[in-house]
């Protein structure tokens, strides 16, 4: 089994990840994309991991999922926030910060 | 065809479904739903890396913890609110396809044409210290060290950021049991007010009940989710 | 003590300038007292150096350090020897007496305070000029001068012709200034040194060419400070400054500085023909075209400051010439400084007693009602123009023979202007003194006070018997020598013809003058048929239609052309920029149009963009 193929998923999911993250108007939607594409990159690390033969492309994983982790909480909160004042959960409704 | 092999090609196409099907749902839920399936089959795929702790974590802490809050703010938010999937911004969904597309044929035939990979396999890494759980840890104590304390540093600040955030202050006193009772006698709503969904077809917290006549109801609705009504929303997308 | 010379009128000045209206009472009092003590230092220097050999006549003081540049060191050091100490008794002589006639002539200014603080300003000023011990301190006490004679000339400021005469008078000088800067610069880049001793021992190792160039700079600086053509133009314009402002500092010193800086620095004429050749060409240019214009003056001050003119054109001629010429040069120097001087005071008491009227066909038969002044300004004029045995004798007439024999053009430039200077002068004495009265109606002439009168009578002596003194008494040839270096002529006797000639050319030129104003009636309304040489001196021989030709319009022309440039050219390149940058600028806002989406979709370019040139270099 060549590695090439897991990369090569790994570069599709972070692509349809990146799309949807552009595409997508609910925030929700869109913090799901980005987690996408964090899982994309955990995929090359594992990937990284089992071709180099030592455990540090593993070990960087597992502090991507810490970090998507925190990351969720505190952005799922802004969204709840956003939501309360604004109603709604497009990120396009949340456009005043601009010229 | 190994079985490695066999795994590899379920899987991952599995994982390309589900990315695709969280991207062209029109519902967050489904999209939610989806994601959880692709997560699913990535940990599989860890297994075939050689990475059962990996494939632990991301069904505990993925599919488990992290879809399952995306599901609750999903509730909050209103579980029915689908997304209108017209494009308002001009050109956006033309370039993103383009840029994507360019974007990942770069990447592909970079990885396919360019690195060739020499496949080392971890059984010698994962047999050092007795498995691979103890291999991550001895790494995870030792050399990661210093980055293991500042994640905790990170989620515990999370935590309190998500508090603050969360967070709203009581403008008013909270009302005792006596003048919630006075309240409830002395207005013209006596009896409790319906719960939201009922009668109606979905039971969503954002879906307002029907009253007997076949109305809907706002009063049966939380107060984030009132004036906002089914009516409104399909009006907001005939006219965007 | 060679600080307190300095330092006296300098404390008088800060004193009358700094306390205000409250000096007022005493304030010219103070200022006669500062100067009149810095002339008894003078004297007590002077007495001093008497006493000793003439070897250690020359006295150094270093006060500190004044710049320390690397190899460029300055000390702030005054030098005292005996050309300096001639000027200081000028200076302070001349100057006291200017001071105690200006309490009479000022007596009725309401700023006479403020004058007597710039004269005592000016004291100072021209005092460090003559003391210093090194060419960059002298062009300190060169532009204190230069800001002490603007202050003064335009000192009635209220009166437009002052006011533009000062600032006149400042521009040019300007010019001058530039020359001894770049002479300076020169210096130092040639020498190593700027002290006047440095570049007296090393003069001799400097190319031909710096020396040239060196001694050029110190000639347009001359020009500048004594008005020498081409840069004459600013002294007829400063008489609009107060009479004894005229006397002092436009007669008896600051225009002499000149001739002081071109002896000082004699050690670099000395080595260059061609400057000295310069030297005298302006020398003689100047003292034909100043008795030129003083010929047909009829403003009292203006035929006097053509005159003064020419005879600085004498002293700079005879500094020209080289050693044989250096001592007669200041010979001249201090005898003018007298005899003008008087003759200014004489014009400012006539004037004073005339309503202020500088007109001299306003005058005439003035002898007989002021009495002193005709007799000091009588003295005067047989002093200049070189009757025997009074002061301009003596000192024109070395100065004649040692052009004769040098150069016989040279030397008939030197006896030609002896007889235009007898010829106007003589002019000037009738029309004022003599012939009948042709007074305006409300004019009684009336004799100055007496604080005018012992000024001039001082002065009259003087140019009476100071040619004299100084020849004889005082040996003024071998007093100079160590300093100046002096050389007799070698054909000393050769010349016995020569004197007796000039006297006849003043005699010619007296008789034609009298013959011409003194035996005919003075029309009272200068007559406007005049023959083209008239109109040409009235007109200052048309020095500031010269300039205005040659360097005023053109430079107003390139200033208009470097404005359009300016502002069509430079702003409309710099404006346009801006404009082209704000425009890009309004246009590139619009990216930032506050979806989120948009700027995630840039980055999806971006990163497109990298993997695409990650992929062309095949990393």
């Amino acid at each position: 089994m060549n590695p090439n193929n897991y990369l090569i998923l790994a570069g599709i999911l972070f692509t349809i990840g990146a799309f949807g993250v552009v595409v997508r108007r609910n925030a929700i939607i869109v913090f799901m994309s980005v987690e996408m594409m964090l899982n994309a990159a955990n995929l090359a690390f594992a990937t990284a991991a089992r071709t180099t033969g030592t455990l540090d492309g593993q070990v960087a994983a597992f502090f991507v999922m810490v970090v998507a982790a925190a990351e969720v909480v505190v952005g799922l909160a802004i969204i709840v926030t956003i939501f309360r004042t604004r109603r709604s959960a497009s990120i396009d409704e949340a456009n005043l910060l601009k010229y | 065809m190994n079985g490695e092999s066999v795994v590899f090609w379920i899987t991952a196409i599995f994982a390309v479904v589900g990315a695709l099907g969280m991207v062209l749902s029109r519902k967050a839920v489904h999209s939610a739903l989806w994601v959880a399936f692709a997560m699913v089959n990535l940990a599989v795929l860890y297994f075939t890396l050689q990475a059962p702790f990996l494939a632990t974590t991301q069904i505990v802490v993925y599919t488990g913890a992290v879809m399952m809050l995306f599901l609750f703010v999903l509730m909050i938010v209103g579980v029915d609110s689908s997304d209108s999937l017209l494009e308002t911004l001009k050109g956006q969904r033309l370039l993103a396809t383009l840029f994507g597309l360019a974007f990942g044929a770069l990447l592909l035939s970079g990885v396919a044409s360019t690195i060739a990979l020499r496949d080392n396999g971890l059984d010698v890494a994962n047999g050092d210290y007795g498995g691979n759980i103890q291999g991550i840890a001895h790494l995870v104590f030792n050399r990661y060290l210093l980055a293991f304390e500042v994640t905790s540093a990170l989620l515990i600040t999370a935590v309190i950021g998500a508090m603050v955030l969360a967070h709203r202050e009581r403008w008013a006193p909270r009302k005792t049991q006596a003048e919630l009772s006075r309240e409830r006698t002395f207005t013209s709503q006596v009896t409790p007010l319906p719960n939201p969904g009922v009668l109606a077809r979905h039971n969503a917290v954002d879906t307002p009940a029907l009253l007997p006549d076949g109305t809907p109801s706002q009063a049966s609705l939380p107060k984030q989710f009132r004036e906002t009504s089914h009516e409104d929303e399909a009006a907001k997308e005939v006219t965007s | 003590m060679t600080a307190a010379l300095i330092g006296l009128p300098l404390f008088g000045a800060t004193v009358l300038l700094l306390g205000g209206r409250r000096t007022n009472a005493w304030g010219h009092y103070f200022a006669v007292a500062m100067s009149a003590s810095s002339f008894f230092v003078g004297v007590a220097t002077f007495m001093s150096m008497l006493g000793r050999s003439a070897e250690d006549r020359t006295i150094e003081t270093h006060l500190f350090d004044w710049i320390a540049v690397g190899s460029f060191q300055v000390p702030f050091g005054l030098q005292i020897d005996q050309l300096s100490i001639a000027f200081v008794l000028l200076i302070t002589g001349v100057g006291t007496l200017i001071h105690i006639y200006s309490i009479g002539y000022m007596a009725h200014d309401e700023n006479r305070r403020k004058f007597f603080a710039y004269l005592n300003l000016f004291v100072a000023a021209m005092l460090l000029l003559v003391l210093a011990n090194n060419y960059f301190l002298l062009y300190v006490g060169w532009e204190g001068v230069g800001l002490a004679s603007y202050l003064l000339i335009s000192f009635w400021q209220h009166k437009p012709s002052a006011a533009v005469a000062g600032k006149k008078a400042f521009v040019v000088n300007r010019v001058g200034d530039v020359g001894l800067s770049l002479a300076v610069m020169l210096m130092f880049v040639t020498f190593g040194t700027v002290t006047f001793s440095g570049v007296s021992a090393a003069a001799g190792n400097g190319d031909a060419t710096s020396l040239k160039l060196i001694g050029f700079a110190l000639l347009l600086a001359a020009c500048g400070k004594s008005a020498q053509f081409p840069l004459q133009s600013w002294l007829l314009d400063a008489m609009e400054g107060p009479t004894p402002v005229s006397a002092l500092i436009h007669a008896a010193t600051m225009v002499t500085a000149g001739v002081y800086l071109i002896v000082r620095a004699h050690a670099i004429f000395d080595l260059s023909e061609t400057a000295r050749t310069a030297v005298v060409v302006i020398g003689a240019i100047t003292l034909l075209l100043g008795a030129f214009i003083g010929t047909a003056k009829d403003d009292i001050k203006k035929g006097l400051a053509g005159s003064t003119m020419s005879q600085i054109g004498y002293m700079i001629l005879a500094a020209g010439l080289g050693p044989v010429g250096y001592v007669f040069a200041i010979f001249h120097l201090l005898t003018h400084g007298m005899f003008k001087a008087g003759l200014f005071l004489g014009a400012g008491s006539v004037m004073h007693g005339v309503n202020d009227d500088v007109n001299m066909r306003h005058y005439g038969a003035l002898r007989g009602a002021m009495k002193i002044t005709y007799v000091t300004f009588g003295l005067g004029f047989l002093a200049i123009i070189g009757i025997p045995p009074f002061a301009g004798f003596w000192s024109k007439d070395e100065i004649i023979k040692v052009a004769f024999e040098q150069n016989t053009l040279v030397g008939l430039c030197t006896l030609v202007g002896a007889g235009v200077t007898a010829f106007y002068m003589t002019r000037m004495m009738t029309m004022t003194f003599f012939g009948e009265a042709r007074w305006e109606k409300d004019v009684h002439p009336h004799e100055s006070p007496s604080t005018m009168t012992i000024p001039m009578i001082i002065l009259a002596v003087g140019s009476a018997f100071g040619g004299l003194l100084l020849l004889f008494v005082g040996d003024i040839e071998a007093w100079l020598e160590p300093v100046t270096g002096f050389a007799t002529s070698t054909e000393a006797g050769g010349m016995a013809w020569l004197m007796p000639t000039t006297l006849l050319v003043i005699a010619a030129g007296v008789a034609y003058a009298w013959n011409t104003y003194g035996r005919r009636p003075v029309p009272v309304v200068a007559p406007a048929e005049v023959s083209l040489l008239t109109r040409a001196a009235r007109n200052d021989a048309y020095g500031d239609a010269i300039n205005e030709a040659i360097f005023m319009r053109p430079g107003l022309h390139l200033t208009r052309a470097l404005v359009w440039f300016d502002t069509k050219g430079i702003d409309g390149f710099i404006g346009g920029f801006a404009a082209l940058i704000g425009g890009l600028s309004a246009r590139g806002r619009k990216l930032q149009n506050g979806y989120a989406r948009s700027y995630a979709l840039t980055m999806l370019g971006g990163a497109a963009l990298i993997a695409f040139v990650l992929y062309l270099v095949r990393l």
